[in-house]
C-alpha cells in the first residue's frame, strides 16, 4: 500500500483513480530475491517507483514483459507465475502453475505466456492477457533455455533428456513439438537476434548444440566440439546462463564450462575464432546494445568481479568490483548505462558503460535480476 | 594491556580446539556458512532449499541418506552431475557441519 501511495504521488496530476500518462519504454523490475518482492524502476531517473511484494520465492527468477510495455511476467521458483502492473505498481493477477520452474518467455504475438518448469517437467502455455491455461507440453525432464522464436515457436531444451524440443504454439491449444538429439545435459538455452538459430549449451560434454529453426529437418549440430581439449574442468559453482544474448560483429561470445574463459565462434561458419581468458567461470556473457562490449560476470568463489571486452579487438579492457556477489546485469536501452546487481551489498550500481564510473546506487533488497522493458521488443528476451 | 595477552591466548588456544572436536566452526564463520548454502548452494538447489537443477536439501528430503555419503558429495562433488567438489572451499569439519544442519533444518539467515 505504501508502494502503491508512493507512485500515485509520483504519477498522479490530480486525480485519485488514473494514474498519470507516462510511458514505459524507460522503465523496467529488479528482483529482490530474498524477500519475494520486485522493485519497479526507472532508468531515466536512476530511481525506484515503487516495490510490489507478495510474489513468493524468488531465489531464482526471470522475466518477460508485454508488448506494450505495461506489464512484467515474473516466473519464480516456486512455479508462481506473476503479471505486475508497472504503472499501477501492483500485481494484475497471480497463479502458481508448478512445483518448481526456472523461467519463461512470450510469444512473438505477445498473446501467449510459456512457463518451463523442472517439476513437473515441461512447459505450459498461458493467454498473456488472463494467465488462463490453454495447453502444456510435458518432457519429462527439467526444461532449460526455453526462448521464442518467429511464427509461435518456442524451442527448449531438457537437461536429463539431452534433446531440443521445437512447439508450434500457431494453434495454443494443440501444441506440435519436434525434437532433436542435442546432448549430454544441456543447461541452458538462446536464441540468435534474427529468431533463426538456437543455441544450447551443454553441460556434460564440451560443445554447443545448435539448431537452424529455419531448416529444422536437418537436426541440431554440435558446435564447438572438444573445446575443453580433454583437460580436466574446473569446479562450476554456478550454472552459467545463456539468456542475455551475446553476439557482436558476426561472432557470438559464449561462457566455457569448466574454464575461465569466454568462447568467440564466427556466427556465418560456428567455428571457433578465439578465446578470451577471464577471471573466472563466467555467467553472463552479455553484448551491449552496439556490439562494442561485451559485459562478463562469474560463478561464485569470483563474483565479486566483472570484466569488460572490447570486440574489436578480443581484448579486456576493464575489470571492475562493483561490489560483493555480483549477479546479473542490465543495460539501459541503447546501452550507455549498465546496471549491476551485488546480492550481498544489497544495492543495485549503475555505471557508465563509456567511462566505467559509477552515476548512482540503488538500495536493493538482495537483487538479483534486472529486466528492462527494452525485452518486449527482443527476440528470445 | 601486554599483560592480559598472554592470558587471553592461553584461554583461546583451548576454547578453539574445543570447537574443533566438536565440528563446530566459530559464529562468525557459521554464518558465511548459512550465508553461503542459503544463497550459493540455493543457486542450483533453491534458496529455500527445495530443490532446482540440483535435488531438494530439505531434512525431510535427506532423512534416509548417509551422513558419510551426503559429505562426500559436498566434498567431492558428482561426477556426472552439475554438483562440483566444495573442498577447496569448506574444511572437513564445515561440511561436517552443513551436513548436520541440513538433516536437523537448515537455519536461516
Amino acid at each position: 500500500m505504501k508502494a502503491l501511495l508512493t507512485l500515485l504521488v509520483l504519477f498522479l496530476s490530480g486525480c485519485a483513480q488514473t494514474p498519470a500518462i507516462r510511458g514505459t519504454g524507460d522503465l523496467g523490475i529488479v528482483i529482490e530475491r530474498a524477500s519475494g518482492r520486485v522493485a519497479i524502476v526507472d532508468t531515466t531517473a536512476r530511481s525506484v517507483l515503487a516495490r510490489v511484494d507478495g510474489l513468493g520465492d524468488l531465489s531464482h527468477a526471470s522475466a518477460v514483459f508485454s508488448r506494450d510495455g505495461r506489464y512484467a511476467y515474473v516466473f519464480g521458483r516456486d512455479g508462481g507465475l506473476t503479471k505486475i502492473d508497472l504503472l499501477l505498481g501492483r500485481i494484475a493477477k497471480r497463479v502458481i502453475q508448478a512445483g518448481n520452474s526456472i523461467g519463461g518467455a512470450i510469444s512473438q504475438d505477445g498473446r501467449l505466456v510459456v512457463a518451463q518448469n523442472y517439476t513437473p517437467g515441461g512447459i505450459k502455455v498461458f493467454d498473456a492477457a488472463t494467465l488462463e491455461l490453454l495447453s502444456e507440453v510435458p518432457t519429462g525432464s527439467k526444461v532449460v533455455g526455453l526462448a521464442d522464436l518467429p511464427g509461435q515457436r518456442f524451442a527448449y531444451a531438457l537437461f536429463d533428456a539431452g534433446e531440443i524440443w521445437l512447439t508450434d504454439l500457431s494453434n495454443p491449444r494443440e501444441p506440435r513439438t519436434q525434437k532433436f538429439p542435442a546432448g549430454r545435459q544441456p543447461y541452458d538455452g538462446l536464441v540468435t537476434p534474427d529468431g533463426r538459430h538456437y543455441m544450447a549449451g551443454l553441460f556434460g560434454e564440451d560443445g554447443i548444440a545448435l539448431l537452424d529453426a529455419w531448416r529444422p529437418e536437418a537436426g541440431a549440430r554440435k558446435i564447438l566440439e572438444n573445446y575443453g581439449r580433454g583437460e580436466e574442468k574446473l569446479p562450476v559453482f554456478k550454472m552459467p546462463h545463456l539468456r542475455g544474448w551475446a553476439v557482436a560483429g558476426g561472432r557470438a561470445y559464449l561462457p566455457a564450462i569448466g574454464r575461465h574463459e569466454v568462447l568467440v565462434v564466427d556466427t556465418a561458419t560456428w567455428r571457433e575464432v578465439g578465446r578470451i581468458a577471464v577471471k573466472g567461470q563466467p555467467v553472463f556473457v552479455m553484448a551491449r546494445p552496439d556490439s562494442r562490449q561485451i559485459w562478463v560476470n562469474f560463478a561464485f568463489p569470483n563474483n565479486g568481479w566483472v570484466q569488460v571486452i572490447d570486440t574489436p579487438s578480443n581484448q579486456i579492457v576493464q575489470t571492475l568490483q562493483p561490489g560483493k556477489a555480483i549477479l546479473h546485469m542490465e543495460f539501459t536501452p541503447r546501452g550507455e548505462e549498465v546496471w549491476l546487481s551485488a546480492r550481498d551489498d544489497n544495492m543495485v550500481g549503475i555505471y557508465d558503460t563509456a567511462t566505467f564510473t559509477r552515476k548512482a546506487t540503488l538500495a536493493a533488497d538482495s537483487p538479483s535480476g534486472i529486466f528492462f522493458t527494452s525485452r518486449a521488443h527482443r527476440t528470445g528476451f | 594491556m601486554k599483560l592480559a595477552l598472554p592470558a587471553l591466548t592461553f584461554l583461546a588456544v583451548p576454547l578453539a580446539a574445543a570447537a574443533v572436536e566438536a565440528g563446530e566452526p566459530a559464529p562468525a564463520r557459521q554464518r558465511e556458512l548459512i550465508h553461503l548454502v542459503r544463497q550459493d548452494c540455493g543457486s542450483c538447489h533453491g534458496m529455500k532449499l527445495t530443490g532446482g537443477l540440483g535435488s531438494p536439501l530439505t531434512a525431510e528430503a535427506l532423512r534416509d541418506k548417509p551422513l558419510e555419503g551426503l559429505e562426500a558429495t559436498i566434498h567431492g562433488g558428482r561426477p556426472g552431475t552439475a554438483m562440483p567438489p566444495w573442498k577447496t572451499i569448506l574444511s572437513e569439519s564445515e561440511i561436517q557441519w552443513i551436513v548436520h544442519k541440513l538433516m536437523t533444518g537448515f537455519p536461516t539467515e
